[in-house]
């Protein structure tokens, strides 16, 4: 395990909103083909991290590295590109825009024929290259089974619908690293147990790398390959899901003091 | 009731209206992109115009060459104006963005009477033919390829924002900045383009008013005008802009017309349209197709 690269590398970052220290000296490894996740109370900064990932933070101290590539200064938009996507924890889709325009919102970058070689749609090859996008995007629509609702207006759809859009919008920057900020939040069993299903197979069958903020443990410890514990932005575990949940720090910080809680992949404690 | 000259003069709003149309749109894109206020419209136009009619009567370029670079000039225009003077601006309060344009807009009036003068100046005659009849009615040639103009503009809007990658860049940053740059969206691209654009497409507003009636600072007034019909479309709505206008274009019209018959105040229609405004304002605040929510300053 330990030989393969790693995607994602955080060394020592800290992030300081003036007196609030959200992070401190925070650093961990994620490798290739994984499914990192990164759980913690309420406010101990996962989201945080995950910003500074996505670049919508920047580490006030520390480096971020992207595929042995330093990332911590690059815009939002630029580490999209190189390949790192993301979903929010607050639904974020452009709500009056149809499924469809949703997702090819995702495929910016991808899109190569700039603003001229569009006006010459029907001469170029333009069209061939559209042809090949959507083939993908119906793929990706396949996938997530949204096909029945690809010309709706994303805003008009069901809560675990719209979160699975969402998740095809990141998807279809073809990214090699996914940052999902709690893709379960506010779901019902049946809706969790869809998007575990998603998560595992863009894992194991589109080979993404996860990077996963969830609050839900049973779901994280059945399909995490490895979890990090946060708390008051420190780092106080990282392991397999149940070398960190035997952890005492973490039944301590997390779980509760009450030992009986812990016990493997069961209901989800308090959070 | 002269009704012949009702019809000619309705006829005479929808061509104009349809111009205002054409500027409030690239007013509206301007403020969805970047949320700024751009008081400095009308100069779009004025710039535009005097650009092309220096190339067509000091460079005697033929009208399609004098066009294009008016178009290549005014992307350019865009692009600087907003890299230099809007971008600092980034963060900073609404009324500091607003105070800027509005300086922006006497700067460029001052700049142009000091190159091109006070007078106004006409293009060089571009149709052969004076006038057509159309349905009985009379209707200058020039007006007739304003109105296709206009139609061309509105239908390359419409195809820029449904089918091309830059347009769907553009709704997505509208409607979020930040989830549009996680998608790979580069913000300050998308602010520079949709000035680009907008200065473009004013230009050609521009062109269009000047070789009519002749290039002056009068043509910098549509920035005015254009307020009445954003407003009454909603401030934030593309197709609100169209509407607007010609509604606006018609109703300043009618109420010549209304007035000349039977009120004989005089000059309503100058004022028509700003008394709309101030009844769009008090009845129906965000428009016919505007956001609710949408701040107001």
């Amino acid at each position: 395990m330990a030989g393969i690269p790693a995607v994602l590398e955080a060394g020592g970052v800290s992030l300081r909103f003036g007196g609030v220290r959200a992070l401190t000296d925070v650093s961990f490894a994620v490798r290739r083909g994984e499914i990192f996740s990164i759980i913690g109370p309420n406010g101990a900064g996962k989201t945080s991290m995950v910003n500074c990932v996505s670049g919508r933070y920047r580490p006030t101290e520390g480096r971020i590295l992207f595929e042995g590539q330093d990332v911590t200064r690059l815009r939002p938009n630029r580490r999209a590109a190189l390949g790192i996507g993301r979903t929010f924890q607050n639904l974020a889709l452009f709500g009056h825009m149809s499924v469809l325009d949703n997702i090819m919102v995702g495929r910016h970058h991808l899109l190569g024929a700039g603003f001229l070689r569009g006006m010459a749609y029907w001469v170029g090859g333009a069209q061939r290259e559209e042809l090949a996008h959507r083939r993908e995007v119906e793929e990706i629509i396949d996938f997530l089974e949204i096909q029945h609702v690809r010309k709706a207006t994303a805003g008009t759809l069901s809560y675990g619908l719209r979160k699975r859009v969402e998740l095809a919008r990141a998807v279809a920057l073809k990214p090699r690293l996914i940052l999902l900020d709690e893709p379960m939040a506010g779901m019902n069993l049946e809706e969790k147990e869809d998007m575990a299903r998603f998560i595992v197979d863009l894992n194991e069958e589109w080979g993404m790398t996860v990077l996963m903020i969830e609050h839900d443990m049973g779901v994280v410890m059945d399909i995490s390959h490895r979890v990090m514990v946060l708390d008051f932005g420190r780092r106080i575990a990282e392991g397999t899901p149940e070398a960190v949940l035997a952890d005492e720090h973490v039944r301590r910080a997390y779980l509760g003091e009450a030992d009986e809680v812990v016990s493997g992949a069961g209901e989800p404690a308090a959070a | 009731m002269d009704t012949t000259l009702l019809f000619q003069l309705v006829l005479n709003g929808l061509i104009v209206g349809a111009l205002y149309g054409v500027v409030a749109m690239s007013f509206v894109l301007i403020y969805k992109a970047s949320q700024v206020v751009n008081f400095a419209q009308g100069e779009f136009l004025l710039v535009g115009a005097w650009v092309c009619w220096w190339m067509l009567t000091h460079w005697q370029l033929p009208i399609w060459a004098g066009f294009l670079f008016t178009l290549a000039f005014m992307t350019l225009f865009g692009i600087v104006l907003q890299v230099i003077v809007l971008r600092p601006l980034v963060g900073e309060p609404v009324i500091s963005v607003i105070m800027a344009t509005v300086g922006l807009s006497i700067f460029f009036q001052a700049l142009m009477k000091w190159i091109f003068g006070v007078f106004a100046q006409p293009f060089p005659p571009i149709f052969t033919v004076e006038r057509v009849h159309v349905l009985g009615l009379e209707v200058q040639s020039v007006y007739l390829a304003s109105l296709g103009v206009s139609a061309l503009i509105m239908l390359g809007f419409w195809w820029f924002f449904t089918y091309s990658k830059h347009g769907l860049a553009m709704r997505a940053t509208a409607y979020d900045q930040q989830v549009a740059q996680s998608l790979g969206v580069s913000v300050p691209k998308v602010f520079a383009m949709s000035w680009a654009i907008s200065a473009v497409v004013s230009a050609v507003a521009g062109v269009v008013v000047g070789v009519v009636n002749g290039v002056s600072s009068a043509l910098s007034f549509y920035g005015i005008k254009v307020f009445p019909a954003v407003i009454l479309g909603g401030l934030d709505s593309i197709v609100g802009a169209v509407l607007g206008g010609l509604i606006i274009g018609v109703l300043e019209n009618v109420a010549q017309y209304v007035d000349a018959e039977w009120l004989n105040w005089g000059n309503m229609y100058q004022i028509a349209p700003f008394y709309a405004l101030i009844l769009i304002l008090l009845i129906k605040p965000y428009g016919l197709f505007g956001t609710r929510n949408i701040e107001r300053v």
